[in-house]
């Protein structure tokens, strides 16, 4: 939209002759002004909103078991025993899983979109991924379920057996479903924002740092290695962080995939259960109060984990823009 | 620029120390010889035909309009130019007898340092900003590094100020101390030149003055090659000065002559300050 | 083998490395694309988007009332959302950083970073409870709810991105603050802003936590605002999850039609935006 069409030409549709108001708005001005407010405050009434009717419906729960839900191991409804801990392993497994498996593989993708490729490769390629960043999580369900699975039934989980069988982590019956099909979902899922955060970030990077390394004499990877990664370390953690807090949330295609078993296991194999798929499949059916409070209180530790993840993750992203702008003095 | 309608149409030279001892250049060695170099970005082409002898142990200093093309010959003699795309050189620049466009790169850049306009010490420690180029190609030992380190430091008249600080992180020293700490990074790895592009143009004069002075003791052991768009300072601290207009060396000479007793017209315009 | 020559290994080595990281990337993500572009393409028919369900364990039916139950659903959050988070953002973009502008934006983050099935849980208790029935109200509000942030921190950087010298030249001819943003500031970053709504349209059309308590599902058409309804996302999850064939092929083709929209919608607004970058930064 060109600047031009959009600003009247002196005198149209403004008051002709009429003298400048200093003080006061119209009374127009004062609408919109209140309308706005409005606006902005609803966001703090949902947000508080949102944080009171957590807590209260959690209360059964919470007077109940009190904080050794977090560490109670039993997941009964018959018997009215509710811990969370089955939950809270299972997503950070697989949320780690996912990291293990993401963060390698889109920090090295990041350097080759920002350092290494020709302009339009690394044009194309990153609008790519940022399109696949957009995809639906039960879409990825949806594929997980179908290709996933059975790949991993089939060859990856068979074949970690033979090799890295004497780890307890390889162990077990072979399902398909399980924790590692939960973090290697999550892994896809979470790739995109990495790279294009960390790509973000490096690109932040001064250009003359990267000069100053090559005039010493090292070569292209050392340059980017040695000295623009660990410029921008704070802002590629910063986009781990958020892709962490994202796994840490994500519902739909993890609960197609994790087999939605609430036990403990060593085994990677093994199905297991997180925070948002128990949530996801027995909210509609938990008959009593005490059974809904407690998936509710699970929500709540859902909520104080992502929280938290954002803020340190947006405090390190600041920190690298921050950087940036101090260095140029 | 036009400012030197005080000081009469030619620049004051200030005494030069030991100025009866140099040896004229014909004794000298040369270092770097420049034979018929061409340099394009892209189809353009910004530098043509160049044919210089930048002499050892000396201060060369290269002077020109905004454009005329010293930056970009000062990087051609280190190669920076190689990370821009459809950029390329053409023509022999031989450093000692070997082809500095064919040989390896990061053998190179060893052997020709280079300062920047802006000091960009790296996010680290003192130390370790002086220590890096060391690294690249295996420390030998932490005494021997940290000898190497105070060494490097000493000669960027930088020791005394950082001596009890080397572990605090560059980027708290002052701006004349970071370029200094820039100076000392580059001389660690004992490069044969050093190059330096307008490597004061963000300082303060007395910081400025400071860094001059350090040329005078490191071409006892370097070979300086300066670009600045200052003339005073070219004269201040150049031994030899070469003039480009519009990616052509027009003269080359003894500073005494050029800016005293140019032979080309066009030099004289700008050293009077006629344009640019 | 010298350190020279060692360095030089490893620096070849490396920068192939990060290009196969890339490409891996890549290809992973698309080929499995691919692979629900060939499922569903070959499975969508008109009657897939024209029939109800058929019963539970017959064959045939189509998902006509998942796909006009979505619209609806988004018609509501549109009607939430856009307005809160439009001058929310005009809010913010006019105000300054500390105090309560600076509330406002954490609380916008906070809000942006609730997983989605808290929504729904949130939801849930604000309206499915009261009401005692699931309803595309509580749908609609809940994808709403998610739209706000967005749509509030897009219209603020897009309204921020507008020139200074726009906003003073026309204050300096006369006009108040509020008359200045709604005439020259608002119109300027309009086409930003309107993309920033679809994007973020795009991104809540495909939710299916939010609804799963609130929407629920239905296997009717459904007639009133108050009743549950069917979304695109919620039938893709249950008939995924479900063992019957045919109802896997129906969900490849619902993923197959959601996938579309959302990425014609992502691709045309990013070009769009592309385009016309430099001619809002000025």
């Amino acid at each position: 939209m060109s600047v031009r069409s959009s600003i009247k030409t002196p005198g149209e549709g403004l008051q002709p002759v009429r003298p400048a108001r200093r003080r006061g708005p119209r009374i127009s001005g004062g609408l919109a002004h209140l309308l706005t407010l409005t606006a902005a405050c609803t966001v703090l009434v949902i947000v508080g909103l949102l944080i009171y009717e957590l807590y209260a419906n959690s209360a059964l729960s919470r007077s109940k078991f009190g904080w050794n839900f977090l560490v109670t191991q039993t997941w009964d409804p018959v018997f009215e025993e509710f811990g969370a801990l089955p939950f809270v392993y299972g997503t950070l497994v697989t949320s780690a899983l996912a990291l293990l498996i993401a963060v390698p593989l889109g920090v090295g993708a990041a350097i080759f979109l920002a350092e290494m490729a020709p302009p339009r490769i690394s044009g194309a390629l990153t609008f790519s991924v940022e399109l696949l960043a957009a995809v639906p999580s039960v879409i990825y369900g949806l594929l997980g379920i179908f290709t996933v699975v059975p790949f991993l039934r089939e060859v990856v989980q068979p074949f970690l057996r033979e090799t890295l069988g004497f780890l307890p982590f390889f162990q077990g019956p072979i399902y398909g479903v399980g924790l590692l099909a939960g973090g290697v979902v999550l892994a896809i899922m979470i790739v995109p924002f990495i790279i294009s955060i960390s790509r973000e970030m490096l690109l932040a990077v001064p250009g003359d740092q990267r000069e100053a390394a090559l005039a010493l004499g090292a070569t292209r990877w050392e340059a980017t290695w040695q000295v623009v990664v660990p410029y921008a370390r704070a802002g590629i953690l910063g986009s781990i962080f958020l892709a962490l807090a994202r796994a840490l949330g994500e519902t739909m295609a993890v609960t197609m995939v994790i087999g939605n078993d609430p036990k403990i296991s060593a085994s990677l194999f093994a199905p297991g259960y997180t925070i948002a798929a128990v949530i996801a499949n027995e909210f509609t059916e938990a008959t009593d109060d005490l059974y809904l409070h407690a998936l509710v209180e699970l929500g709540l530790v859902l909520l104080v984990l992502t929280i938290v993840l954002n803020g340190l993750a947006r405090l390190l992203i600041w920190t690298t823009i921050g950087r940036r702008t101090e260095h140029a003095g | 620029m036009g400012s030197f309608t005080n000081a009469g149409p030619r620049v004051s030279m200030p005494d030069r120390p030991n100025e009866g001892s140099e040896k004229p250049m014909s004794a000298l060695q040369t270092k770097i010889k420049v034979s018929g170099l061409n340099f394009y970005y892209g189809t353009h082409q910004t530098l043509h035909h160049i044919d210089l002898e930048i002499p050892e142990n000396r201060v060369t200093a290269l002077i020109g309009p905004s454009g005329c093309g010293k930056s970009t010959f000062l990087r051609t003699l280190n190669r920076m130019y190689e990370a821009v795309r459809n950029s390329r050189a053409e023509g022999v620049v031989l450093l000692d007898n070997e082809d500095l466009l064919q040989m390896d790169v990061t053998e190179l850049r060893r052997k020709v340092g280079m300062v920047f306009q802006r000091p960009n010490p790296f996010p680290k420690t003192i130390f370790e900003n002086v220590a890096y180029g060391l690294r690249l190609n295996g420390s030998g030992g932490r005494a021997r590094l940290a000898a190497e380190v105070e060494a490097s430091l000493r000669r960027a008249a930088l020791w005394d100020e950082v001596k009890d600080y080397l572990q605090k992180p560059a980027w708290t020293l002052s701006g004349g101390q970071q370029q200094r700490l820039c100076i000392a990074r580059a001389l660690a790895v004992k490069p044969d030149v050093l190059l330096l592009d307008e490597p004061c143009s963000a300082l303060d004069p007395i910081t400025t003055g400071k860094i001059e002075e350090l040329l005078f003791e490191l071409k006892n052991t370097c070979t300086i090659v300066i670009v600045t768009h200052n003339m005073q300072q070219a004269a201040r601290v150049a031994d030899y000065t070469g003039f480009l207009l519009l990616g052509k060396l027009i003269e080359f000479d003894e500073s005494p002559t050029i800016f005293r007793k140019p032979a080309r017209k066009e030099t004289e315009d700008y050293i009077t300050g006629r344009f640019g | 083998m010298n350190r020279p020559t060692q360095r030089k290994i490893i620096n070849g080595v490396m920068l192939s490395l990060t290009g196969v990281c890339a490409m891996v990337t890549v290809s992973i993500l698309f080929s499995i694309l691919g692979y629900l572009v060939w499922q569903g393409a070959t499975s969508v028919s008109w009657s897939f988007f024209t029939q109800l369900p058929s019963p539970v364990g017959e064959t045939g039916g189509g998902m006509g009332n998942a796909i006009v139950g979505s619209g609806r659903l988004l018609l509501l959050a549109a009607l939430t959302g856009v307005p809160i988070g439009f001058l929310g953002g005009v809010y913010l973009a006019e105000s300054g950083d500390k105090g309560f502008p600076f509330l406002i934006r954490y609380a916008a983050d906070v809000l942006n970073g609730v997983p989605s099935i808290v929504i729904g849980i949130f939801i849930y208790a604000l309206f499915v409870r009261p009401m005692h029935r699931f309803s595309a109200i509580a749908g609609g509000i809940a994808l709403g709810v998610m739209l706000i942030p967005i749509i509030l921190r897009s219209t603020e950087e897009f309204l921020r991105s507008v020139p200074d010298s726009l906003r003073e030249g026309a204050l300096a001819l006369g006009a108040s603050k509020w008359r200045m943003v709604a005439t020259v500031v608002v119109p300027t970053a309009m086409r930003g802003i309107v993309t920033g709504i679809l994007i973020s349209l795009a991104r809540v059309a495909g939710e299916t936590a939010p609804l799963l308590f609130t929407a629920f599902n239905n296997r009717f058409w459904s007639t009133g605002w108050d009743q549950p309804t069917s979304s695109l996302p919620v039938m893709i999850y249950t008939y995924a999850v479900s063992p019957y064939e045919d109802w896997h092929r129906q969900a490849w083709a619902a993923g197959l039609v959601l996938l579309t929209l959302v990425l014609v919608i992502n691709v045309t607004v990013r070009m769009v935006l592309s385009r016309n970058a430099p001619a809002q930064k000025g």
